[in-house]
């Protein structure tokens, strides 16, 4: 046997072998076992506070619970983290923590939708920043198989649903988009752009210089949120609950996708669960208006084309506050419906002051939620709760739906699809077949609007045309003091 | 965690995803808003995955970026428990009304 003298080459190779011992060390492969103990714990309060969170009884708590498996998972991550940099950590903390403590404090409870879409595309901005901060410390070509699918996909998720919710933002606050192309045209765009994607992808795997890599990414990135600009741009005003909870669900998606790149179980776990959450919330709504979410996805309601023979109305009969006041003082029961006109003109207060006023005069008050009035699966239950409106006034379309043909006066206010005959006996509107409150099945039904505009979704309303229909112009907060106080005179 | 294989890790998002849908059957529609923004604050949990990557041994490019998906992060993760907690006490105490 020959043994052979050790070379420089060998011990340079041992050498490199320490080292590479003491980087996996560091690196926290084979790191201490307790913090995915602790991280487990972190997951098991998020679940146990989802499950309670879907509870009206314990949803606070579950909240807080959810709450704190945060901030058990922020401290071991801070534990776990080698040479953790103390003060980038400080800056991000601190100006995240105010930022979002200031938001959390003082937005109007009427603007949830927009802080809602808004913090949707932080989550997953913050998907995508983190799948391009893990390709900036990774060597050319030095991804996994797993890792070559995973991250551009988390950039794309993340990107997507920043913009998409960047769009569903300025949507939710009144503005109106159009998408550059229609019919096909569109989903050849569309299609070209995943395409691109794909390529992107391959370059970002097989790119040998870390410009390369920066570049397939920024182009990941720059290709799959102009994606979730043209996939919202479509969507129609009265759908914008159903895209709102499907952001929801993609803000989750993008979280576990990060997991899937950094290789963080509590991540997965998390993201998987709050896209289930977002998922099953869009089911609802799209049961709610008895659309596929292919159906709201391809868009159409809403589309200006739509809006055109909104304005000819032939039977329109204005009231007055005085007007009203006589009604509701001929009147046993009142059913006030609420819409998003409610929440822009921030009449929920005034709203419940009306409804006391009635009760003392022994008129019984009720509110009839529709599942997507308003813009926000929930906006109304959260408006009337903080103008501490009684949980038990409140019912749902299936509970009150019999009861209006037997109420003497039906309170309108800024609603107008979720009231629209035409969903019920119109073959050709477009929102045929969406379940409806009935409101003109009652004796009288004044609709408080400021106008005959169409409306959030454009389509033409036979409610106002109705008989028994009356028709009050005025911003609900204003009509509802006049209300008020002529009812207080009477 | 650092090495875990992508079969394991697809395993576990698949029966997460299922025992999400499992829990969150029965949504009452006051909570819809509340559950949107509650669970869009757990999806901030990418904080942790911000954390990982700011080391102050890695490039000054990665840090920038990874302090950015800090911030994001952090603004979604306490907005998003600060306003579903504001919004969940206006419930509780309409609750105590509706009772006494």
């Amino acid at each position: 046997m020959n043994i052979q003298e050790p070379t420089i080459r060998d011990a340079v190779d041992a050498v490199d072998a320490v080292k590479n011992a003491i980087r996996s060390i560091q690196d926290g492969a084979g790191s201490d076992p307790i913090y995915t103990y602790l991280y487990l714990v972190a997951t098991v309060l998020f679940i146990l506070g989802l499950k309670r969170l879907s509870k009206v009884r314990t949803a606070r708590s579950g909240n807080q619970l959810a709450g704190a498996g945060m901030l058990l998972a922020i401290v071991t991550a801070l534990a776990e983290t080698p040479h953790v940099s103390g003060w980038m950590i400080a800056v991000g903390l601190i100006i995240g923590g105010i930022g979002g403590g200031f938001l959390a404090r003082w937005v109007q409870m009427t603007q949830m939708p927009e802080m809602v879409a808004a913090f949707n595309g932080l989550g997953g901005g913050a998907s995508m920043f983190v799948g391009m901060a893990f390709l900036a410390k990774t060597d050319p070509g030095g991804m996994s198989m797993a890792q070559a699918v995973t991250v551009p996909l988390s950039l794309l998720i993340g990107a997507a649903t920043l913009t998409g919710s960047g769009v569903a933002y300025f949507k939710l606050g009144g503005k109106k988009f159009k998408h550059p192309l229609s019919g096909g045209a569109r989903h050849v765009a569309h299609g070209a752009i995943v395409l691109l994607i794909i390529l992107c992808s391959v370059w970002l795997a097989q790119a040998e210089s870390g410009a390369s890599m920066a570049m397939a990414a920024i182009g990941i990135a720059l290709l799959s949120g102009t994606l979730g600009v043209l996939l919202v741009f479509p969507i129609g005003g009265a759908d914008m609950p159903v895209v709102v909870a499907l952001l929801n669900s993609y803000s989750g998606i993008a979280a576990a996708a990060s997991g899937f790149v950094i290789d963080n179980l509590l991540l997965v776990v998390a993201g998987a669960l709050v896209g289930a959450s977002g998922l099953i919330l869009t089911r609802i709504m799209c049961k709610a208006m008895n659309r596929s979410l292919g159906n709201v996805l391809l868009g159409g309601i809403g589309d200006d084309a739509l809006a055109e023979d909104a304005r000819e109305y032939k039977n329109i009969k204005e009231t007055s506050a005085d007007e009203v006041a006589m009604l509701f003082d001929g009147a046993t029961s009142v059913i006030i419906v609420p819409g998003y006109g409610l929440a822009v003109a921030q009449a929920q207060h005034v709203t419940r002051e009306l409804g006391e006023e009635l009760e003392k005069r022994d008129v019984q008050v009720r509110y009839a939620i529709h599942p997507v009035a308003g813009r926000m699966p929930g906006h109304m239950n959260v408006l009337l709760a903080e103008a501490d409106v009684p949980y038990d006034r409140l019912f749902e379309l299936e509970k009150i739906n019999g009861d209006f043909s037997n109420t003497d006066v039906v309170l309108v206010l800024g609603a107008n699809d979720v009231v629209n005959p035409a969903a019920r006996e119109d073959t050709d509107s477009p929102i045929y077949g969406m379940p409806i409150l009935d409101v003109d099945f009652a004796q009288t039904v004044v609709v408080v609007k400021r106008s005959l505009s169409p409306g959030y979704a454009g389509i033409r309303n036979p409610l106002f045309d109705k008989d028994n229909t009356l028709m009050f112009f005025a911003d609900a907060k204003a009509a509802l003091q006049e209300m008020v106080t002529e009812v207080k005179e009477l | 965690m650092i090495g875990i294989a992508f079969e394991v890790t697809f395993f576990v998002f698949i029966i997460a995803g299922l025992v999400g849908l499992e829990i969150i059957t029965k949504v009452p529609p006051t909570l819809h808003t509340p559950l949107m923004s509650g669970s869009n604050a757990i999806s901030g949990v990418t904080i942790v995955g911000a954390i990982a990557l700011l080391r102050s041994d890695f490039g000054w490019g990665g840090l920038f970026l990874g302090l950015i998906a800090l911030i994001f992060a952090t603004v979604n993760v306490v907005g998003g428990f600060m306003v579903t907690d504001r919004m969940l006490a206006m419930f509780g105490t309409k609750k105590k009304k509706t009772s006494s």
